[in-house]
């Protein structure tokens, strides 16, 4: 098969021999400022930004490392010790073109994003405390993208739900925030678990988990679709997708970088990652497991889509904004490796867009007093050009308004989607309209129309540092992907890492699909203009029809986490404690009871009558006598 | 012979008991019990001369020394209660109990 | 055939002084009885071969613990006769019924032995007699045990006097406390004695003071009972009443009489 990747070669020595500093980096970072920590408030925030930068620095020293190689020999391990000997797990690093996208990716923006926060956390007290969470984060993806083997991976993966937990709930005195991240972690949980028995099947059935190991298969049986699922099923709870979608609204509670970095632009993709990493051993090209990705990814970004039209909270609407993104990724790795590149190259596209949207939505934020609310923005254009001009940027390019980044991975996915199953391309140009229109709302409430703003609100632009990553990533966000796509830049790039066919696919400019998503697109758009550009926008949230109240409600998926688990698991608890405090504390309890009440009877045998007990005595030696005798007798 | 002083021995020794359990003076219960002893040790003298066996008698009056201690220290102790309790009677001294 | 008769005639009475020593309500008439026990089983030991034991058992047991008891029944009260009315339920027929039944449980474990012909002491008394016999088991078999009896006889010596020594708690009262003491009581005097300055010179006779009045305080309350009770009141209407309300004075005495009489007593 041409679509075959390529070996692993061992490698030793240079920048990737080194890489584990990238890793090395934010960890050393995250260990002194919370070891350290109060000593470290003043500079440390400056640390956090030099960790991540050092690192952005490796990992960009190694890429151009790596494509000095030829082409079938851009998979380079590294070694680093042996993690479990008697299981005969390795701890190393694989430097290949998809881990390397990632690691760039991560540093990258997470470098911008530590930056923009220095900006932005300027005001919390515990500024030290967040760029050490931001740096264990950092070091912690990376060792998930990094990792040669899945013991590895899943490492890197509870770090940064780890990480996640803690960005979350970073204002824990609020108790929204505490519910959110404890919300995000158990949710998280449930996917892990199918990680982890994914993990365990593997193991069970090849007895590696490196990926230097593993045989990329053939075809499909019962086994590889098992752990292809369940593997699946961790995509899901670390990527938001459907069923386990719920945390990731709510995980906007943290503070605005977080969102950009974790829950945009990195963490939340881990599970495409995982999905792309896995594909050519557990999820081929047309087997059945590919396409639970496939359907998930639709599902998804439809869902999120619709959630994202009837959020007011801005920062929600980009989460459900950002499953629906995800989403498509999910689609585009759901398809083989024709896919893959297009999965990955939205990733990183989104991954510039998406941290563009939200650093300028925390910009916003940051001018308008932390109001999250868009009924309260309006027309504030004028008043933060720069931040204003970025979003923009980003929001054309999340629409996939024609040339812009968003377009040509997006486009790339829904052709490649329609190659493969018309139904599901179908839904994807169908979620592309409506990502039209839910984002042209956003810049229309937030931008455009009149003041609604609440008293004492004076929107200001923020500072340099905070607008220098916004300019960065809105670059990105313009011309990303049109390289990556054009010619099949990234295609060619990753192929080693993920196979495919040599060809790359052609990118079509003009194509039935693609004609009809940009119409649906304008049509989106153009109605978004009538509800919220040209007509007033009420400040109160109105009632709204059944399908709003049902999108306002996250698609009542909580409502249906609560009937399905959260109900009969507190159901099951009762029963439980019933059970505990009836009947093995019953058990218990009337036992020591038993026993002293008929202690407490026997106990007035003692009479304290010598007489009595010589009576007793007495009576003992006649019936011992007695027995004797009838003993003698017989 | 053996059986009717065996017999004897029997029924002093249930006599004894008998007032043990029922008597409350304790210098009588005492006695009572001074009655059971003096009942075992006619039984092993008439054991003693059954098989033919100076033993009988020497644990006969290995018992008549204990006893004698016995009767000491017991007829202190009655003293002694007495003296703080102003009654000799057994069911008085029943502090010890549930 | 002497043997026999006389281990009846010792049976029936030993029985019998057994039941009575139980049943009898003054303490002092059991110890009699026990007495009388004791030296019926003296008589049976010295009829079955056992003469030494015998003597001990005289020596010992009626001379020495009969004493001891005797002795211990005037330091609690002689003339305190117990009351035969049970207080715990149940105790007295199960006493009975326990002791019939042991002895009915000998009695008939005995009664149903079949008993070889006796051997008799001739064969282990054959070397130098009965005395010797019993000195050479003592002194040879037995030298621990007898040599260990004294170590428990002194020890019980021992215990009997620290359970029965007095600590004293306040000083000697001085002669000057002892005469304070009786100036402040009801009486300065001594108790006149009975029987003097008067026609009668016996102890149950009242004194007659100066006056020619009988002094009620000289009889001893006991005497003064047993006179009642068996009619041996003097003549003289006078002195008899004195008696009389001695008496009847003695057989209403209250708490506090109560516990001086015991104290007197014990001293």
């Amino acid at each position: 098969m041409e679509s075959e990747i390529a070996q692993i070669t061992q490698h030793t020595g240079g920048v990737i021999g080194s890489a584990w500093l990238m890793i090395a980096f934010p960890l050393l970072g995250a260990f002194i400022l919370l070891v350290f920590n109060r000593f470290t408030n003043r500079w440390g925030h400056l640390l956090g930004v030099a960790m991540s930068l050092a690192s952005f620095v490796v990992a960009v020293l190694a890429f151009f490392e790596l494509i000095g190689f030829g082409e079938g020999e851009r998979r380079r391990a590294v070694e680093l010790y042996s993690f479990i000997p008697n299981m005969n797990i390795d701890m190393g690093l694989l430097i290949d073109p998809l881990s390397i996208s990632f690691a760039l990716l991560i540093t990258g923006v997470g470098s911008l994003i530590h930056i923009y926060s220095i900006g932005y956390m300027s005001h919390d007290e515990h500024r030290r405390r967040f760029f050490a969470y931001l740096n264990l984060f950092v070091a912690a993806m990376l060792l998930l993208v990094l990792a040669d083997n899945y013991v590895g991976l899943f490492i890197g993966w509870e770090g940064v739900g780890l990480a996640s937990y803690l960005l979350i709930g970073f204002w824990q005195f609020k108790p929204s925030a505490a519910v959110a991240a404890k919300k995000a972690f158990v949710v998280n949980r449930v996917g892990d678990f199918g990680l982890l028995v994914g993990m365990f099947v593997i193991f069970t059935t090849y007895n590696t988990l490196s990926f230097a190991e593993l045989k990329p298969i053939v075809e499909e049986n019962g086994t590889t679709l098992a752990i292809g699922l369940l593997l699946l099923l961790g995509a899901c709870g670390k990527s938001a997708q459907l069923p386990l979608q719920s945390w990731l609204l709510d995980a906007m509670e943290g503070p605005t970088p977080v969102s950009a970095l974790i829950h945009a632009a990195t963490m939340v993709t881990a599970g495409v990652y995982l999905v792309v990493r896995s594909g050519a051993y557990f999820f081929p090209e047309g087997s059945g497991a590919a396409l639970a990705v496939a359907i998930v990814g639709a599902a998804t970004l439809l869902a999120g889509a619709i959630i994202g039209c009837a959020k007011d909270d801005i920062k929600k609407g980009l989460a459900g904004s950002t499953m629906s993104q995800i989403g498509y990724m999910m689609l585009g790795a759901g398809l083989g490796p024709a896919g893959y590149a297009f999965a990955i190259g939205h990733l990183i596209t989104h991954g510039f867009f998406k941290a563009d949207l939200f650093l300028g939505a925390g910009s916003v934020m940051h001018g308008m007093n932390d109001e999250v609310d868009m009924r309260k923005y309006g027309g504030l254009a004028k008043y933060m050009k720069v931040t204003f001009a970025t979003f923009f940027i980003g929001y054309l390019a999340i629409i996939g308004f024609p040339l812009l980044s968003g377009y040509f991975t997006k486009e790339g996915i829904i052709e490649a989607a329609m190659e493969h199953n018309q139904v599901l391309g179908w839904l994807a140009v169908l979620g592309a309209g409506i990502t039209g229109f839910y984002m042209s709302r956003m810049v229309f409430m937030t931008f455009f129309g009149k003041k609604r703003w609440v008293e004492g609100a004076h929107p200001h632009e923020s500072p340099l540092v905070m607008t220098l990553p916004l300019m960065i990533l809105s670059v990105g966000a313009l011309f990303l992907g049109g390289y990556l796509v054009m010619g099949g830049t990234l295609y060619t790039f990753l192929r080693p890492a993920v196979g495919g066919d040599p060809t790359p696919p052609v990118f079509h400019f003009a194509s039935v699909p693609g004609a009809v998503t940009l119409a649906l697109v304008a049509i989106g758009a153009a109605y978004a203009w009538m509800k919220y550009g040209r007509a007033e926008v009420p400040a109160v949230q109105p009632r709204g029809s059944f399908l709003t109240t049902f999108a306002r409600r996250d698609l009542y998926g909580d409502a249906l986490n609560e009937s399905l688990f959260m109900r009969p698991g507190q159901w099951l608890t009762r029963i439980a404690v019933f059970f505990d405090n009836r009947g093995v504390d019953g058990l218990v309890n009337g036992l020591a009871a038993g026993i002293g009440g008929s202690s407490g009877r026997l106990r007035r045998l003692q009479t304290g009558f010598a007489r009595t007990y010589a009576l007793s005595i007495f009576i003992g030696a006649a019936l011992l006598t007695g027995a004797l005798l009838l003993v003698g007798t017989i | 012979m053996t059986t009717q002083y065996l017999v004897l021995s029997g029924l002093l020794f249930a006599i004894g008991a008998l007032g043990v359990l029922i008597r409350r003076n304790a210098i009588v219960v005492f006695m009572c019990v001074e009655l059971m002893l003096n009942a075992c040790n006619l039984a092993f003298v008439t054991f003693s001369r059954q098989v033919g066996n100076l033993e009988g008698q020497i644990i006969a009056f290995f018992v008549m020394v204990v006893a004698a201690a016995e009767v000491v220290v017991g007829l202190a102790i009655i003293v002694t209660i007495f003296r703080t309790r102003r009654s000799a009677s057994v069911d008085d001294a029943n502090l010890l109990k549930y | 055939m002497g043997e026999t008769i006389t281990f009846w005639v010792l049976a029936v009475v030993s029985v019998g002084a057994a039941l009575g020593m139980v049943f009898n309500r003054k303490a002092v008439y059991s110890a009699l009885m026990l007495g009388t026990v004791m030296l019926c089983l003296a008589v049976l030991y010295a009829v079955q071969d056992a003469p030494f034991l015998a003597a001990v058992q005289i020596i010992v047991y009626t001379g020495a613990i009969m004493m001891l008891f005797l002795f211990v029944l005037m330091l609690v009260g002689v003339d305190s006769s117990d009351s035969f009315v049970e207080t715990i339920r149940g105790q007295r027929v199960w006493a009975v019924l326990a002791g019939v039944g042991f002895a009915t449980l000998i009695i008939l474990a005995v009664g149903n032995a079949v008993f070889a012909p006796e051997v008799g002491l001739t064969q282990a008394t054959a070397q130098g007699g009965y005395i010797r016999s019993i000195a050479l088991q003592l002194f040879t078999k037995y030298v621990f045990a007898f040599e260990i009896t004294s170590a428990l006889l002194i020890t019980a010596a021992l215990g009997a006097m620290v359970l029965a020594h007095r600590e004293r708690v306040t000083d000697k009262p001085t002669q000057k406390d002892l005469s304070r003491a009786r100036f402040l009581g009801d009486r300065p005097s001594p108790l006149p004695g009975p029987g003097t300055y008067a026609r009668n010179n016996a102890i149950d006779m009242p004194a007659l003071l100066p006056d020619g009045t009988a002094a009620e305080s000289s009889v001893n309350r006991y005497i003064a009972r047993y006179d009642v009770e068996h009619g041996h009141l003097p003549e003289d209407p006078k002195l008899a009443e004195a008696i009389k309300h001695t008496v009847e004075h003695d057989e209403a005495p209250t708490e506090a009489e109560k516990s001086a009489e015991s104290n007197e007593v014990t001293k």
